[in-house]
């Protein structure tokens, strides 16, 4: 049996979905789902949930690199088989969660991960830095900017002590996004890596009748930069597109409509820095990273400027915030004056905002701080 | 043995946080393909850019979506990723798994692919990386037989909708979210599996406003629970907490300094409608003030529980920045009552009058946040029939451009220019 390319409708079984997510629930949870009275953090990476039921439900978060083996996921397998009950979860945030149902099975189960080297690092709970989300970058997307996988290990290593601790004033959240599709969503986290383009795409005449329908290529420019026009290609006049240089934001948006625009290049790329996104409604509403660094550049395997930018802006936070105030909340409390000068980031004209709805973030009051912008 | 130096990438191998290089190593050890992959990357590193080619369509019969063609540019070095594509499989709400189904994925995944994954990508799929275009069929046929699970979204199509853990493991849902999200995982199969819509469109469900899918910043409809009623109070653990005796937070602030916990500073001064106060030592709320924020919650987990007549908020229209600027969820339906007993029919409905709607007018590759933008939020309201209210909106318009209808003014648009100039020389 199995599939007969000879006949490839014969059997043919589609559109069942996926799994029934209460086969995967261990015990303890579907014994007691909509039952939870409260949960503690009993330490960093250890969650308690109470149940009206008496029983409990232990959590131990791990990080993992999102790009992970099958042989690494095995091994989780046998990591839940020894101590779960054959059951556990993935987070959003792409840790992993193992549960047991009672206090003492915690300590052997953080024994067994501790054991194993670097590979299950406890911890991405309350007040601390949990894991990046992050996109493909080189190792698997074509129209990136900039590395994902190396630059979150780069900066995890580096924050490393705040993913196993929880010292900050709020939870800070990172992202990752390596070209400005933002398959990441990092628009709005507390620190946004972000890769960027800085030149405009190439037209590659000789493959764009074949590859590219020119209409859609010449509506995707946002900024209509991009225009019909006409080339000579082996002697014969070809129709084709040409890019308005002056008008381009290195969206990358033509690219992705037409293979023949691509714009990805050694010294062009980097990364820009953005700050002070949050998701949740509690205290303050969601709110957008706002760009504070326009570019640094990719410098692989280990990104060291990118790593600096950031494990300064966070200890800065950390330094300077109030209790409970996310990246945002402390920047609007202080004003980004503020933040720029006890950052030490250079202001530059680059985070003014001249796209589509910019006149909202221009400052229409006389109220603003003397910060040594002001000479 | 590995089959290409990669110095830089191997710098990777050191340091606290789980290394991607080492385990791609452990992996080509059993696929030797992986060495490729590991190649092409280390090249990367060396250029500082992309060595994929531009997409490439392929998929399996039936299906416009779930598989996404990836091919390297530099086959003949790496011949092991000359196809390299991305299998989306659609993830068990919520996430959890038995080790019995994780490794049934692991072990089709060794028959027929690279072995390399994410758990998951950013819309909540397993991913599967890497996989030849000959291998497509048969793993999909041994993914339905063998594992009786399906492929998710790519393209214009509903993508894999995705949920927090919800009630199966959190005290603050306001609904289950993981049976609405299997609930309309299965109704829309069609709409997953086939692309019919101008662009992508995304689900998620939140069961209280921490939003731990992000559900209001990146989801076309964001279904956030809530509640109507009053927030829960157990006044002797408000004592408790005041005490010192039960840990603020839930314990998240443990290795911070911050001294003893403070009511007044940590809970009532931050409510952001000022709706709380202490009468004596008990906490007071003026619920009908209060904005259902979860910051008192966030900190007394024991002593305050969302209310109990619960529900969801549903919001439209939420998108990253391509093209026009990123856009949060827009409140449209402030409270609607989510139950399986009608199998969540009011949400049904409501997600099929966007549709109805978006795929007539909407443009090739717009967001249904972008067709609201472009039409205008008075216009979306009028289309999906609800009364507009102030919760709409974050203000009244500061502008007087209001579009009056021929049938709002008294004697209609027409007029007689000839009789206005009876009475009104030029």
């Amino acid at each position: 049996m199995g599939y007969d390319p000879a006949n490839p409708m014969v059997d043919r079984i589609t559109d069942i979905g996926p799994h029934y997510y209460a086969d995967f629930h261990p015990p303890v949870i579907a014994k007691n789902k909509g039952k939870w009275l409260y949960h503690e953090i009993t330490q960093a990476g250890v969650l308690m949930h109470k149940s009206e039921t008496g029983d409990e439900c232990w959590t131990v978060r791990v990080g993992a690199a999102r790009l992970i083996s099958i042989e690494h996921i095995r091994e989780i397998c046998e990591i839940a088989d020894a101590h779960c009950g054959g059951f556990l979860r993935f987070t959003t945030r792409n840790n992993i969660e193992f549960m047991v149902d009672s206090k003492d099975k915690v300590q052997p189960l953080l024994d067994d991960l501790a054991s194993r080297g670097t590979k299950f690092p406890v911890g991405g709970t309350g007040a601390g830095v949990t894991n990046i989300v992050h996109t493909q970058g080189w190792v698997h997307c074509h129209t990136p900017a900039t590395d994902a996988s190396g630059v979150v290990k780069a900066v995890m290593d580096e924050l490393f002590d705040y993913f196993t601790s929880m010292k900050l004033p709020a939870q800070v959240r990172i992202a990752l996004a390596c070209c400005l599709n933002m398959c990441g969503a990092v628009h709005a986290s507390d620190i946004a890596i972000l890769g960027v383009h800085r030149k405009p795409p190439m037209i590659d005449h000789t493959r764009i009748t074949g590859v590219c329908e020119l209409p859609l290529a010449i509506a995707s420019c946002p900024l209509g930069a991009v225009k019909p026009a006409k080339a000579e290609i082996d002697g014969k006049e070809i129709k084709t597109v040409k890019v308005n240089v002056d008008r381009c934001m290195f969206c990358g948006n033509c690219y992705t409509m037409c293979p023949a625009m691509p714009l990805a290049d050694p010294d062009g790329d980097g990364i820009a820095i953005l700050v002070g996104g949050k998701v949740s409604n509690a205290k303050s509403a969601p709110k957008f990273s706002k760009l504070v660094i326009p570019f640094l550049p990719n410098t692989p395997p280990r990104w060291p400027e990118t790593v600096a930018a950031i494990k300064n802006i966070l200890e800065t936070y950390a330094k300077d915030a109030k209790k409970y105030e996310r990246v945002g909340e402390w920047a609007e409390r202080i004003g980004w004056e503020k933040f720029f000068e006890k950052c030490n980031i250079p202001f530059t004209i680059k985070s003014i905002d001249d796209y589509r709805l910019a006149y909202d973030t221009w400052r229409t009051t006389t109220q603003f701080k003397y910060t040594n912008h002001i000479k | 043995m590995a089959k290409h130096d990669t110095p830089l990438l191997d710098q990777l191998e050191s340091g606290p946080w789980p290394s991607f290089v080492s385990d791609i190593k452990r992996q080509a050890e059993k696929n030797p393909d992986c060495w490729d992959i590991l190649g092409q990357l280390e090249l990367s590193y060396t250029d500082k850019i992309t060595h994929w080619k531009h997409g490439g369509i392929v998929g399996v019969f039936g299906y416009g979506g779930g598989i996404v063609g990836r091919y390297s540019d530099v086959p003949k070095r790496f011949p092991g990723v000359e196809h390299f594509h991305t299998v989306r499989v659609n993830q068990p709400s919520s996430k959890y798994y038995s080790t019995e189904n994780l490794r049934g994925i692991c072990d089709l995944w060794e028959k027929h692919g690279s072995g390399m994954t994410n758990m998951h990508g950013s819309t909540g799929d397993i991913i599967l990386l890497g996989c030849r275009t000959e291998e497509l069929e048969p793993f999909f046929y041994d993914l339905t037989h063998v594992l009786g699970q399906d492929l998710g979204g790519s393209g214009s199509n509903l993508r894999t909708p995705a949920n927090c853990l919800g009630q199966s493991r959190c005290e603050w849902s306001c609904y289950d979210t993981e049976e609405v999200c299997y609930h309309l995982t299965m109704h829309y199969q069609d709409e997953i599996h086939r692309p019919a819509f101008p662009y992508k469109f995304k689900f998620k469900f939140s069961g209280c406003a921490n939003d731990c899918v992000a559900a209001i910043a990146r989801s076309d409809v964001a279904v956030i629970g809530t509640w109507r009623d009053d927030i829960r109070i157990d006044q002797a653990a408000v004592k408790e907490y005041i005490a010192g005796n039960i840990v603020s937070n839930g314990g998240a602030h443990a290795d911070g300094d911050w001294g003893a916990f403070d009511i007044q500073k940590e809970v009532i001064a931050l409510c952001p409608t000022d709706c709380m106060w202490m009468e004596g030592d008990k906490l007071k709320i003026d619920n009908s003030e209060c904005t259902r924020c979860m910051h008192c919650i966030n900190v007394m987990p024991r002593a305050l529980r969302p209310g109990a007549h619960q529900g969801a908020s549903v919001c439209v229209g939420a998108k990253a920045p391509i093209l026009d600027g990123a856009q949060f969820a827009t409140l449209i339906v402030p409270f609607m009552e989510l139950s399986k007993d009608n199998e969540f029919e009011n949400l049904i409905e409501f997600i099929e009058g966007i549709w109805d709607w978006w795929m007539e007018v909407g443009k090739n590759r717009e967001r249904v946040g972008e067709t609201m933008q472009r039409v205008g939020l008075p216009t979306f309201i009028k289309v999906m029939g609800l009364e507009p209210i102030p919760q709409h909106v974050r203000e009244p318009r500061s502008n007087p451009y209001v579009f009056w209808q021929d049938e709002e003014v008294p004697g209609g648009f027409e007029r007689d220019v000839v009789e206005f100039r009876k009475k009104h020389a030029a």
